[in-house]
């Protein structure tokens, strides 16, 4: 079957499948290894991605079901300076072995565009879905809430240039 | 993993539907969010040949509050049952549900229908809608038909949907004004499904229970009602020794499978209770 979609910007189409996992179709078809399988039964959410803005487990969507959808996966995220979410994990030592890392972060920058001033009980509720085996959540949960300042700084400086 | 090899059909209308699902009722699937139905394929323990894709028919989105009722689309996603301010307001027990079930990713994708017609014994909403006392459309080759919610589950994972129907909406009478309600529910640690799920509503008039329903899920080989609780209740002061008294007619009503050391009915009787309790603690 053809599926076409736009991957951080770049429409791409491909003949697969039906059976291709949305995952597969990013690592293998767009040649984008970011987004990482993990236990492939979405528990882990190390695959997480957003699907027209939403953040949804690639490893439980076909391929065919983004016909024609937006995605951002992690090498997405970087818009000329690095996204508030990767700064923060930067700062706050957000990741150990990486792993997780890409699925975090966007399941961060998804909470943060639904909801700009998560208290630390949406923060961990948003992460529920996310395992780190490294076991550690204490420094992203800090790096999710660094990213949601780093996210007020910016629009304060933005005004601020408006302005002057 | 991989799942087996099927064909893929995007349905444009609930017609496209019944019409594919006949040509091979079989071995043909309906595919809406895929969060229940995908890992199964995947592991293998479903095998389909073909999938119809639903999430494009306008006719199955979208949620609509008339003057007694709510209509919610089949293909309706968690995370709008969760949001949409006319479920908060007639169907509160649903957005609370609805809240708690899997992940904010599995919330993004999950639908209602999908959760009912695969009817999980241990899915979250069951137990409010058959609370609220939900009645569902149902088209299929021979026209519409509806069926109230508390005769759809017949056992785990089977229901009363007919080789060729298709589950289009559900309608949630307006809950009672002035009712309480809860969804209390002990979650399994690794899977996050509930062991137990208490939805209970209580509307009370000078302290005693005017009407109230009580539905349960994830305990019983299928979601169910406490009719004789509810029937008990009605009537009665809203105190604590007869919260106790309902819990223990609900435990002792049930027979659970697989409860020799009586751990079911025991974690039955302390939500109950705590449900319940927690309903004489609001407003």
């Amino acid at each position: 079957m053809s599926v076409t979609m736009t991957v951080n910007g770049t429409t791409i189409t491909r003949s697969v499948e039906p059976r291709t996992l949305l995952v597969h179709f990013l690592r293998d078809e767009a040649g984008l290894t970011g987004t990482h399988v993990g236990c492939d039964t979405s528990q882990c959410g190390a695959c997480t991605v957003l699907l027209n803005g939403d953040a949804v487990k690639s490893c439980t969507v076909l391929a065919v079901q983004a016909n024609g959808a937006e995605v951002v996966t992690i090498e997405g995220l970087e818009q000329e300076v690095l996204h508030p979410v990767q700064q923060g994990f930067w700062e706050k030592h957000g990741l150990q072995c990486g792993f997780c890392t890409p699925g975090a972060m966007l399941t961060a920058s998804y909470l943060l565009s639904t909801n700009p001033h998560p208290s630390e009980t949406d923060i961990r509720d948003a992460l529920d879905g996310l395992l780190c085996r490294c076991t550690g959540y204490e420094t992203i949960v800090r790096s999710v809430q660094r990213a949601q300042e780093i996210m007020d700084e910016r629009q304060t400086e933005e005004r601020e240039t408006k302005i002057g | 993993m991989f799942t087996t090899p099927f064909d893929y059909r995007n349905a444009h209308s609930v017609q496209d539907v019944i019409e594919w699902l006949q040509e091979d009722p079989d071995n043909t699937k309906i595919l809406a969010g895929g969060h229940s139905l995908l890992p199964l394929m995947k592991l293998r323990l479903s095998t389909v040949s073909h999938l119809i894709d639903i999430g494009q028919i306008p006719e199955l989105q979208g949620i609509v509050l008339s003057d007694n009722e709510l209509r919610i689309g089949a293909f309706t996603r968690y995370v709008q049952l969760v949001r949409d301010p006319s479920v908060a307001l007639a169907a509160p027990l649903v957005a609370e549900a609805a809240r708690v079930i899997g992940d904010l990713q599995v919330r993004n994708r999950g639908t209602i229908g999908g959760s009912l017609c695969h009817a999980d014994p241990a899915a979250d909403l069951p137990a409010a809608l058959l609370a609220l006392g939900a009645e569902l459309e149902i088209a299929g080759p021979a026209g519409k038909r509806r069926e109230d919610i508390d005769s759809f589950f017949l056992a785990p994972f089977i229901t009363t949907l007919a080789p060729g129907e298709v589950l289009t909406a559900i309608r949630i009478p307006r809950i009672a004004q002035g009712a309480r309600s809860i969804y209390l529910k002990r979650p399994h640690l690794a899977s996050g499904y509930p062991i137990i799920g208490v939805a209970a509503w209580v509307v009370l008039r000078d302290a005693q229970v005017d009407s109230c329903r009580i539905a349960i899920t994830g305990i019983g080989s299928v979601p169910f009602r406490a009719f004789s609780a509810e029937q008990m209740l009605v009537g009665q002061t809203f105190t604590r020794d007869v919260i106790l008294r309902a819990a223990e007619q609900v435990a002792s009503d049930q027979s659970f499978d697989d409860d020799d050391d009586g751990y079911k009915a025991n974690l039955c009787r302390v939500y109950v209770t705590r449900a319940l309790a927690a309903l004489g603690n609001q407003g």
